[in-house]
C-alpha cells in the first residue's frame, strides 16, 4: 500500500479536516455576530442620549452645546437633500454613460473612421475599436477608485471658484427662485451636490450597465425588425426590460451618497440650518459626526452615538431595498438567454 | 408600380403593395430620425462631460501636487503653522502600517469565511452570512469609525493606529470576502473531485487545491479592498486621529497612540488658511492616488493572470 497513489486519510487528516470545518464555520458565523455587535454596539452607547432627548431628537433644530440641547432635523433634512440631488447629477451622467458604453457608440464611431482610411482589417487596426471601448469603461472605473477626501479637496480648489459667478449671476437675476435664494459664499450645497454625484456615478453606471447587457438580444433584434430606431428601440424595449436592476442600482447609488462623508464634511458648510437654496451652506448627518466626534466630550459623545443610529437606520433600510430589487431583477431572465 | 400588378388575373399580386417606402427610409427631415440623432448627441456629449471631472482632478494633482513633490517630503515631519518647509513621512509610515495591519486582521478572516460559503452554497447559515457580507459592503465608512471608536477607543482609553486599523479591516472584510468566494467558486469541480477521489480530506483539498487555484483572484479582492483602505479617511478621524511624529518613536512602536495618515494629512491641511500647508496637502493627495491606483493596477493585473481551465 505504501507506494499507491490513493489512499484513506489517517486519524490525524480526519481530525484536522473535522476542525477545519468547524473552523471555517465559526470563523463564517462571527461575521454574522460582528453585523449584530456592531449595531448593538451603536445603538447601546446611544441609549442615554435616547433617554434624554427620546424622540424630539429627529424633530428639533437647535444643536447647541453650551445649554446642552441637540436634535439633528436639520441634518436630516440636510442629508437626504444633498443625496436626493447628487443622485438626480449621478443618474443623469451614470445612465447615459450605460447607454452610451452598451450601444457601442465609440467602437462604431472608431470603426466608421478606421473604414474611411481603409484600416479596417489591418491586424493592428481592427482590434481598436474594441480596446478603446474598455478603456473608456476603464476611465468611469476610476473615478471610483479616487479617493473620497481627494474630491474634497479637489471641490474647495476647482468646483467652488468654477461654479461661484454662474452662482453669483442666478442668486442675482432669479433671486426669487427659492432655490437660488442664497448667494454663494464658499462652501454649500451646491457644490456638494456636484461632487457627490460624480462620486456616486460609476455606480450607476456599472450596475446600469450589467442590466442592459442583461436583457435579451432577441428583444432588441424583434424591435429593429418591426422598424424602430435604435431611440426608439432603447426607451420602448432595452430601458422598460433593464428598469428593475438599473432601479436598484440607483437604489444602492443613493444608500452610498447618505453615508458619504468626507467629501461632503469638506464642501457642504457645516450650517446648522434648513434651507432649500442651492447656495446656502447645510450639514448632513456624516459630516456632523465627522466634524463634531474628534473633540466630543463623554456625555457629546452618546449624543453622536444616537446621530450615528439614525444614519445607520437609514442606509440598512434603502441598501437593504436596494439589495432585493437587484436579487429579483437577476431572476427575471432566468434561461431567457438560451 | 410595373404594369404586370395592375392584371387583375394575376395570382401573386404585388406583395409590396401598401407599404409607403419613403417612410422606411432614413432622411434627417422625418421627425424620428431627428430625435435619435439629437438624443445620440446628447447621450455622447452627457459621457464626455461626464469624465471632464477626472482629468480635472488628474491635473490639477499633477500641476499643484508636482510641482511641490520632492525627497525631503517623504522624511520630514509635518511643518507648524506659517513654517515652511516639512512632509508627510510620518503619514506615509502610518497609512502603510495601518492599511497593512488591517489586512492581517482582515485576510485570515475573509478567507476562511470565503472558503465556508464555497462549500456550502444553499445552507441557511452561508444564506445569512452571505447578506451580512452584503450588507457590510454598503456600510458608511464613518459608522466602522463610529463603531471601532465605541468597542476600542473607548476601551483602551486612547486614539490609537490600532483602533484604526480595526476601523478599516470592517470595510476590507466584505470586499476580500465577497471576491474570495468568487474566486473559489470558479475553480473547476472537477480537479475537487480529482482530489477527493484520492482520499483527500476536505481540508486537504481546500489548501493544496482550492486555495493555490483560486489565489490569483483572491490576490486581486485583497489588492482593491486595501486600495480603498488607503484612501478612507472617515473611519480614521476620531479612530487613529493625527499626529505630528513619527509611529516609531525613540525605538518603540507607538501603535498605541495616535498616529498620523496620508487621508487624515489631506483633509486637515485643506481647511488651514496657510499657503504651505494648502501645498502640502495636493502633494499628498497625489501620493495618495497614486498608491491608490498603484495597488488597484497590480490587482487587475493579477486577476488577467487567472488560470483557465
Amino acid at each position: 500500500m505504501a507506494d499507491a497513489i490513493s489512499r484513506p486519510p489517517s486519524r490525524l487528516q480526519l481530525a484536522v479536516d473535522r476542525s477545519f470545518r468547524r473552523l471555517c464555520q465559526g470563523v463564517a458565523a462571527l461575521l454574522l455576530v460582528l453585523v449584530v455587535f456592531i449595531v448593538l454596539r451603536i445603538a447601546l452607547t446611544a441609549v442615554p442620549a435616547m433617554r434624554a432627548y427620546g424622540a424630539g431628537f429627529l424633530t428639533g433644530t437647535t444643536w447647541d452645546q453650551n445649554q446642552g440641547r441637540y436634535a439633528i432635523l436639520p441634518e436630516i433634512w440636510g442629508t437626504l437633500y444633498t443625496s436626493g440631488l447628487g443622485l438626480v447629477v449621478g443618474t443623469t451622467f451614470g445612465l447615459a454613460a450605460a447607454v452610451y458604453l452598451v450601444e457601442g457608440y465609440l467602437s462604431q464611431a472608431i470603426y466608421g473612421m478606421l473604414r474611411m482610411l481603409h484600416l479596417e482589417l489591418r491586424p493592428g487596426w481592427s482590434k481598436l475599436p474594441e480596446r478603446v471601448e474598455q478603456l473608456l469603461k476603464n476611465l468611469v472605473d476610476l473615478l471610483a477608485a479616487i479617493p473620497s477626501v481627494v474630491y474634497g479637496l479637489w471641490g474647495i480648489f476647482v468646483v467652488i471658484p468654477m461654479i461661484r459667478p454662474a452662482a453669483a449671476w442666478l442668486h442675482g437675476n432669479l433671486g426669487w427662485i427659492p432655490l437660488f435664494g442664497t448667494d454663494l459664499a464658499g462652501p454649500g450645497v451646491l457644490p456638494a451636490v456636484l461632487v457627490l454625484g460624480i462620486m456616486i456615478m460609476p455606480t450607476v453606471t456599472a450596475i446600469s450597465r450589467d442590466a442592459l447587457i442583461a436583457v435579451p438580444p432577441k428583444l432588441r433584434m424583434a424591435a429593429y425588425g418591426l422598424g424602430a430606431t435604435r431611440w426608439e428601440t432603447i426607451f420602448a424595449v432595452i430601458l422598460p426590460t433593464a428598469a428593475r436592476g438599473i432601479f436598484g442600482g440607483i437604489v444602492l447609488a443613493f444608500g452610498r451618497a447618505l453615508g458619504e462623508t468626507m467629501a461632503l464634511a469638506m464642501l457642504v458648510g457645516n450650517a446648522n440650518r434648513i434651507s432649500v437654496s442651492l447656495f446656502s451652506p447645510a450639514n448632513t448627518l456624516a459630516a456632523l459626526l465627522a466634524n463634531t466626534f474628534p473633540e466630543a466630550g463623554p456625555k457629546q459623545v452618546t449624543v453622536l452615538m444616537y446621530a450615528a443610529l439614525v444614519l445607520l437606520g437609514i442606509t440598512l433600510l434603502v441598501n437593504v431595498i436596494g439589495a432585493v430589487i437587484l436579487q429579483r431583477a437577476s431572476r427575471q431572465f432566468e434561461g431567457a438567454h438560451s | 408600380m410595373t404594369p404586370d400588378a395592375t392584371v387583375a388575373t394575376a395570382p401573386d399580386p404585388n406583395p409590396f403593395a401598401g407599404i409607403d417606402f419613403p417612410q422606411l427610409e432614413r432622411s434627417l427631415r422625418r421627425p424620428r430620425t431627428l430625435v435619435g440623432v439629437a438624443l445620440d448627441v446628447m447621450v455622447t456629449a452627457t459621457t464626455l462631460l461626464a469624465l471632464f471631472p477626472l482629468f480635472s482632478v488628474v491635473w490639477m494633482l499633477f500641476w499643484r501636487g508636482g510641482k511641490k513633490l520632492s525627497l525631503a517630503l517623504f522624511t520630514q515631519l509635518p511643518p507648524a503653522p506659517l513654517e515652511s518647509g516639512g512632509g508627510f513621512g510620518n503619514a506615509i509610515v502610518g497609512s502603510l502600517f495601518m492599511v497593512g495591519l488591517a489586512t492581517l486582521i482582515t485576510v485570515p478572516f475573509g478567507l476562511l469565511t470565503a472558503v465556508y460559503l464555497s462549500r456550502d452554497r444553499s445552507g441557511r447559515l452561508a444564506t445569512w452570512v452571505r447578506f451580512a457580507a452584503k450588507v457590510l459592503t454598503g456600510f458608511p465608512s464613518i459608522l466602522a469609525g463610529v463603531f471601532a471608536y465605541g468597542a476600542v477607543v473607548l476601551l483602551t482609553g486612547g486614539f490609537s493606529a490600532v483602533a484604526g486599523a480595526i476601523a478599516l479591516s470592517i470595510l476590507m472584510l466584505p470586499t476580500v470576502t465577497l471576491t474570495s468566494e468568487d474566486a473559489l467558486r470558479a475553480v473547476p469541480p472537477k480537479m475537487q473531485e480529482a482530489a477527493l477521489g484520492m482520499g483527500a480530506t476536505s481540508a486537504q483539498v481546500a489548501f493544496m487545491v482550492l486555495l493555490p487555484t483560486a489565489l490569483p483572484g483572491i490576490l486581486t479582492g485583497i489588492m482593491l479592498a486595501v486600495a480603498r483602505a488607503a484612501g478612507e479617511t472617515a473611519p480614521l478621524i476620531f479612530t487613529a486621529l493625527f499626529s505630528n511624529y513619527w509611529l516609531l518613536n525613540r525605538g518603540h512602536l507607538d501603535a498605541m497612540h495616535p498616529t498620523a495618515s496620508l487621508a487624515v494629512l489631506i483633509y486637515n491641511f485643506a481647511g488651514m488658511p496657510f499657503q504651505n500647508q494648502v501645498e502640502l496637502a495636493w502633494a499628498a493627495a497625489l501620493v495618495l492616488v497614486l498608491m491608490v491606483l498603484g495597488a488597484n493596477l497590480i490587482g487587475q493585473s493579477l486577476s488577467r493572470r487567472q488560470i483557465v481551465s
